[in-house]
C-alpha cells in the first residue's frame, strides 16, 4: 500500500498549478468576473494540456491516465476558481467531437439548472425551455430547465422511498459518479485555497497589538478548517482510486462541507474585508455552493450511506478494504 | 497512490488471519471490568500468547502497513485489546527502544514483549495537565540514587503496573523545558501509594500516585539527566500514531450495528436519524483513508508519526463522540440503561477529547506547527 501522490502525480500538479497561474491569475480571474465570457483561448490550452482527454485511452489520442490523475487536476481548477463547463467537458471528451482538444465547448443539464449554457456549442439533456437566472456566482451563468418527468427527479424520489429489502436495494444515485467525483476534487481545491488566504491574513492582520492568528479563537477556526479539508482530500483520493460509488458519496458530502464551512469560515477571518466585492473569498464561497447543487441532493448521498451500513459486510467489518 | 496490498503483506495478513482463527476459540473468558487482576492476567496472557506466535514487536520492529494489518485483522477477529499492556508496548517501550541503553533495552523490553510486565504513564500531575511542561514531581541527586516526591494523577493501570515511565524535575533552577527528566520507577519501590479514582462510568480506570522520597536509582534513567522533554516527545509523538487503527475498524462494525437495531426498532423511519448515520459512515470511512494515508506516509518516511496524527486525533475524537450520540438516539429510551454495551461506550467516549491531548490542545498543535500561526500570549 502507497497511498500517496506518485512523483508523476506531483508533477502533474505542480504542472497544472503553474498552467493555471500563469493563464488565469488575479488579473483574468478579475477580468472574468467583470465579464464572465468564456475565454476560448485557455479553453483550447486546456484542452492542448490534455485537461479534458486526461482519461481517453492513448489509442484515440487521449493521455492515457486514471481518475486519481483527473481529481489532481480538478482540484487545481477549484483552487484557481477556473470558470467554465469543466467536468461535463471532460465527460464529453471522446464522445462529442472536439471535446477533447477543447475546440468545443460542453455544458450539461444536471436536474434543474445547466451551467454555461449560452456559451456552450453542445448542451447534453434536454434543455428546451431553459430560462437565463441571475446567477449568485458571477462566474458562473446558470439557466432553468424544468425538469421532464423522465429527468433524475424521479429515480431520486424512488431512491428516497424505503427500499423493501435494502441489501438489494440500489446504491448508485441518479448522477453519474465520476461528475460527482470531478465536483468533488473542485470542492476540496477550494477548501485548501480558502484555508490558505484564512491563515494568510491572519498571520498578517494585526489587532489588539498582535497577529489576530495569534488569538485562539481565530487560530482554532483555521485549525478546524484544515482538518476538514485533509479528511476530504484522503476521502476524495480514495474514490478516486476505488471508483466505488460509496466512496464517492462519502467523498462528496465531505468535499462540499469542507469547501462551504471553509469558505465561510474565510470570510469570518476577513472580517469587514471578507464581505467586500474585491475580496476574493465571496467568490469561493459563491462558487462551492454552485457546485453543491450538482447531482443529487446531499440528503440522498447520506441516505445511501445509511442504507449501505446495513450490508453483511459491515457488521462482519470487512467492509472497507 | 496505491491502496492495494503487497504479496508480502498478503501473506502477512493470511497467516496472522489463520492464527487468529485458530487461537482465539480457546481464550477464556473475559473478566468482568471491575477485576483488576484478572484483567491484568487476561490482557498479559494474550501479549504472551501472541508473543509465542512471533506477533510481539509488531509495534515495534514491523513496518507502519504491517502494523496497521495487525491492528486491523485482530480488531476484526475480535481478538482483545492491548489493554494494560497500552503504555508498556506503545509507549514505554518504543521510547526505551529509541532512547535506551543496551543493557536498558535488554533489562525492560523482553518482559513487555512477553507479556510479563504491565507499565504505567506517570505524566500528569494535578498542575500539569495540558501544561505539561509544568510538572513540580522533584527529583534530588543522591549518590546513585534520585530520590523522589510529588504526586501523579490520572495515571491509569496504576493499580496493577510494575513500572511507571516517570517524568520528573531534576533541575528547578533551568528553564522549565530544560530541567525534566525520564526515569523507570518500580511501581513497588517503598514511598509509593496509589489511590484509585472512580471516572464517571463508576470504573476505577485510572488513579492518583503520590511520591514520598521514592528511590530510584540512576541507572534507571532514559536519556541523559534534564533530557527527559525531547525523550518524552519521542513517547508523544508513537502516542499520535497509529494507536487507533483498531478502533476505527470496531467503530465502522458498531455503525453497523446501529443500522440494523434502528431497523428493527422503528426509528429508521425518522431520515434525520439515517441522515446522521450516513453522514458517520461517510466520516469514519475517511477516518479509516486518512490512517492509510498517515501509514503511508509513515512508511515512505522512515517510521516517526508526525503532528499529522493531530488532525486525526481531532476528527476521530468528535466522531466518537457523535457515534454514541446517535447511539442513543438509537436507543431512545433504553439509552439510559448501562446493561447496554452502547450506553457504557457513550460513557467512555467522553474521555476521548480529554485524554492524551485535548481538542483545544490538537487545535493549537494544527495551527502553530502546521499552519505555521504564531503562539498566543
Ligand atoms: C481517561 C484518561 C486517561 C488518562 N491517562 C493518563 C495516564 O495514564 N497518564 C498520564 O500522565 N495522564 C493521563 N491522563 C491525563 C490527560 O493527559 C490529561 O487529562 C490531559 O492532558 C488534560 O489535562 P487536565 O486534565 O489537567 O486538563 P486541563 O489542562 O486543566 O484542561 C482543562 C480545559 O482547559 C483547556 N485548556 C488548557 N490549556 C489550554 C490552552 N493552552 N488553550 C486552550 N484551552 C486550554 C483544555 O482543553 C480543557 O478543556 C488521562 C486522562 C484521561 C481522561
Amino acid at each position: 500500500m502507497r497511498f500517496q501522490l506518485t512523483e508523476d502525480q506531483r508533477a502533474l500538479r505542480a504542472g497544472t498549478r503553474e498552467l493555471l497561474a500563469r493563464r488565469f491569475g488575479p488579473e483574468a480571474l478579475r477580468a472574468a468576473v467583470e465579464e464572465p465570457r468564456l475565454d476560448r483561448g485557455l479553453w483550447r490550452e486546456l484542452g492542448a494540456a490534455g485537461f479534458f482527454a486526461l482519461r481517453l485511452p492513448e489509442a484515440d489520442g487521449g493521455v492515457g491516465l486514471g481518475l486519481p490523475e483527473a481529481v489532481l487536476v480538478f482540484e487545481e481548477a477549484g483552487r484557481a476558481l477556473l470558470p467554465g463547463p469543466l467536468v461535463a467537458t471532460h465527460l464529453a471528451a471522446g464522445q462529442v467531437q472536439g471535446a477533447d482538444t477543447g475546440e468545443t465547448v460542453v455544458a450539461a443539464v444536471d436536474g434543474s439548472l445547466v451551467e454555461w449554457l449560452a456559451e456552450a456549442d453542445t448542451v447534453r439533456g434536454d434543455a428546451t425551455g431553459a430560462e437565463p437566472l441571475h446567477s449568485v456566482d458571477p462566474l458562473t451563468p446558470l439557466h432553468a430547465v424544468r425538469p421532464s418527468p423522465a429527468a433524475p427527479e424521479a429515480p431520486a424520489a424512488a431512491l428516497l422511498a424505503a427500499p423493501e429489502d435494502p441489501a438489494a436495494a440500489p446504491l448508485t444515485a441518479p448522477e453519474d459518479p465520476v461528475a460527482a467525483l470531478l465536483t468533488a476534487a473542485e470542492q476540496l481545491g477550494t477548501a485548501g485555497r480558502v484555508g490558505e488566504l484564512a491563515v494568510r491574513h491572519a498571520r498578517a492582520r494585526e489587532q489588539f497589538g498582535q497577529p489576530i492568528g495569534a488569538f485562539q479563537a481565530v487560530k482554532h477556526l483555521c485549525a478546524d478548517m484544515l482538518a476538514r479539508t485533509e479528511i476530504a482530500r484522503v476521502a476524495v483520493y480514495a474514490a478516486a482510486v476505488t471508483g466505488d460509488p460509496l466512496d464517492i458519496a462519502g467523498a462528496r458530502l465531505l468535499a462540499d462541507e469542507a469547501a462551504v464551512r471553509g469558505a465561510r469560515d474565510c470570510l469570518q477571518v476577513h472580517g469587514g474585508m471578507g464581505f467586500t466585492w474585491e475580496c476574493d473569498v465571496h467568490l469561493h464561497l459563491k462558487r462551492a455552493w454552485v457546485r453543491a447543487q450538482r447531482g443529487v441532493p446531499a440528503t440522498v448521498r447520506a441516505r445511501e450511506l445509511a442504507d449501505a451500513l446495513l450490508a453483511d459486510s459491515v457488521v462482519q467489518g470487512s467492509g472497507l478494504r | 497512490m496505491d491502496l492495494s496490498y503487497t504479496p508480502e503483506e498478503e501473506e502477512f495478513r493470511a497467516r496472522l488471519r489463520a492464527w487468529l482463527a485458530k487461537a482465539l476459540p480457546d481464550l477464556p473468558p473475559k473478566p468482568p471490568a471491575t477485576d483488576w487482576p484478572a484483567r491484568r492476567a487476561y490482557d498479559l496472557g494474550w501479549q504472551g500468547r501472541l508473543h509465542d506466535a512471533g506477533y510481539a514487536d509488531v509495534h515495534w520492529d514491523a513496518s507502519p502497513t504491517v502494523r496497521l494489518i495487525f491492528l486491523e485483522e485482530t480488531e476484526r477477529a475480535g481478538a482483545p485489546y492491548v489493554g494494560a499492556n497500552f503504555v508498556g508496548l506503545l509507549h514505554a517501550g518504543p521510547t526505551i527502544a529509541a532512547e535506551g541503553t543496551a543493557a536498558q533495552r535488554a533489562r525492560w523490553l523482553p518482559p513487555i514483549l512477553r507479556g510479563e510486565e504491565v507499565w504505567c504513564q506517570g505524566f500528569s500531575e494535578p498542575g500539569a495537565g495540558s501544561d505539561l511542561a509544568a510538572l513540580r514531581t522533584r527529583a534530588r541527586r543522591d549518590g546513585d540514587d534520585y530520590v523522589v516526591s510529588g504526586a501523579k494523577i490520572w495515571t491509569s493501570h496504576a493499580e496493577v503496573a510494575d513500572w511507571c515511565e516517570l517524568l520528573v524535575r531534576t533541575d528547578p533552577e533551568a528553564p522549565r523545558h530544560r530541567g525534566i527528566s525520564w526515569l523507570a520507577m518500580p511501581m513497588d519501590a517503598l514511598g509509593v501509594t496509589v489511590r484509585p479514582l472512580r471516572t464517571l462510568a463508576g470504573s476505577t480506570e485510572f488513579a492518583e500516585v503520590f511520591l514520598d522520597e521514592v528511590r530510584v536509582p540512576v541507572a534507571n534513567r532514559v536519556g541523559a539527566e534534564h533530557d527527559g522533554w525531547r525523550v518524552t516527545m519521542v513517547t508523544l509523538s508513537f502516542e499520535r500514531g497509529t494507536a487507533f487503527v483498531g478502533e476505527v475498524v470496531a467503530c465502522l462494525r458498531v455503525l453497523g450495528e446501529l443500522a440494523r437495531e434502528a431497523r428493527a426498532n422503528g426509528r429508521w423511519d425518522d431520515p434525520a436519524l439515517r441522515r446522521r448515520l450516513g453522514l458517520l459512515h461517510a466520516e469514519f470511512r475517511a477516518l479509516w483513508r486518512l490512517t492509510q494515508w498517515n501509514v503511508s506516509e509513515a512508511q515512505a518516511g522512515g517510521g516517526v508519526p508526525g503532528v499529522g496524527g493531530s488532525v486525526f486525533k481531532l476528527r476521530y475524537s468528535h466522531a466518537r463522540q457523535e457515534l454514541y450520540d446517535t447511539a442513543a438516539d438509537v436507543l431512545g429510551a433504553a439509552s439510559l440503561d448501562l446493561g447496554r454495551g452502547w450506553t457504557a461506550d457513550r460513557l467512555s467516549s467522553l474521555s476521548y477529547t480529554i485524554a492524551a491531548g485535548t481538542s483545544q490542545i490538537q487545535r493549537n498543535i494544527v495551527a502553530e506547527r502546521i499552519l505555521g500561526l504564531p503562539k498566543g500570549r
